[in-house]
């Protein structure tokens, strides 16, 4: 069993090749064009701050490009004195 | 008709430089008049690996300012009398080259010479489009490593959309050539092989330069390999390659050096 897992760690040339691939062919598509996920992430930073002051600190954003789908997951933390505030502009 | 080539990387350290002087010595002994020029402007080091670093008077900014001629700044090879350097200077940074100048000292070599092999600094700022400006090839430099072939491939596009060439709708023609390849690792499954390369970048395969130690002790020597040892795996690799880039249609190997299992007993050395 053993022998076999150090058989396989060996093998990081597939895992290379793989990585690569994804990577370019979003690259290539990206190329002289804005990137679209760092669009979104700006758009829907300014529509949250549009209704809520948030500090850019509690802002967590991650991304993962995948081959046929990334996915952008943004996590915002809203302080409680935020919602007095929509609470009394509205 | 003279050629201009650039050898290019994105990624520095991939070996331009070894592959600009072997490559050029190659076309040199095969007949061809060639000049190499150093844009690496503020770290030359084409003159190093030459051995002609003791011997440069004037630079390629110096000719595109006018301050010097050309032929006051070409350098000639003293092995092979068909080789001459354009060296690059050491001091003045590289805004100092100016479009039309690096144009005119092109057109001039043009004149003079068969193959104009132009080694591009690291990078992908002004330095490295300006190298690969006027060029009718490119060589793009690539390790079998992740990195640099991504390099590459940001490159590659370069080179179809900030040359002159492919601003008047032509195309540039391009070539890979893999430097520092272990077969024996890539057989393994520890380095990327060949294809996997070729497929990412899909563009065709100039040669296959296997790792040796005899690269570094041409560098230290101050010659290229393709003149300090013409008979080792990377001097064949890389005088093939410039067979084909005399358009001869050779079968693709990976030389080696591997000694036979006499050699190692007894350790016989190559002459």
């Amino acid at each position: 069993m053993r022998f076999l897992n150090l058989f396989r760690r060996r093998r990081s040339a597939p895992v290379a090749r793989e990585r690569l691939q994804i990577l370019l062919s979003y690259e290539r598509a990206a190329r002289g064009q804005a990137d679209l996920m760092s669009v979104l992430r700006e758009e829907i930073l300014s529509a949250i701050s549009k209704h809520v002051t948030v500090e850019r600190d509690n802002v967590q954003i991650r991304m993962d490009r995948g081959q046929a789908v990334s996915t952008i997951e943004i996590d915002v933390a809203i302080p409680h004195s935020a919602g007095l505030l929509l609470a009394a502009g509205s | 008709m003279a050629k201009v080539l650039v050898v290019t990387s994105g990624k520095g350290g991939v070996g331009k430089t070894t592959s600009t002087a072997a490559l050029g010595a190659a076309l040199a002994q095969a007949g061809q008049r060639v000049a190499v020029v150093d844009f690496d402007v503020g770290l030359r080091n084409l003159d190093l690996v030459l051995g002609a670093e003791r011997r440069v008077v004037f630079d390629l900014i110096n000719v595109v300012q006018g301050v010097a001629r050309l032929s006051q700044a070409l350098i000639r090879d003293k092995r092979l009398e068909n080789l001459w350097l354009l060296p690059a200077s050491q001091t003045r940074d590289k805004d100092a080259l100016t479009e039309q100048g690096v144009g005119s000292v092109i057109k001039e070599l043009r004149g003079k010479f068969d193959w104009v092999i132009c080694d591009s600094p690291a990078g992908i700022e002004r330095g490295a489009q300006l190298a690969m400006r006027f060029a009718d090839a490119a060589v793009i430099v690539t390790n079998p490593e992740v990195s640099s072939v991504r390099d590459s491939d940001r490159i590659i596009g370069l080179l179809d959309s900030k040359t002159e060439k492919a601003e008047r709708g032509q195309r540039i023609d391009k070539h890979i050539l893999i430097t520092r390849y272990d077969a024996m690792r890539a057989a393994r499954g520890e380095m990327l092989n060949i294809d996997d390369v070729l497929e990412i970048l899909s563009t065709p395969l100039l040669g296959i330069i296997p790792e040796s130690e005899e690269v570094l002790r041409a560098s230290n020597i101050g010659s290229p390999v393709t003149i300090s040892n013409r008979a080792s795996a990377p001097a064949r690799a890389y005088t093939d390659a410039s067979r084909r880039l005399l358009g001869e249609s050779l079968p693709m190997t990976v030389p080696s050096d591997r000694k036979g299992l006499l050699d190692k007993l007894f350790g016989r050395r190559a002459a």
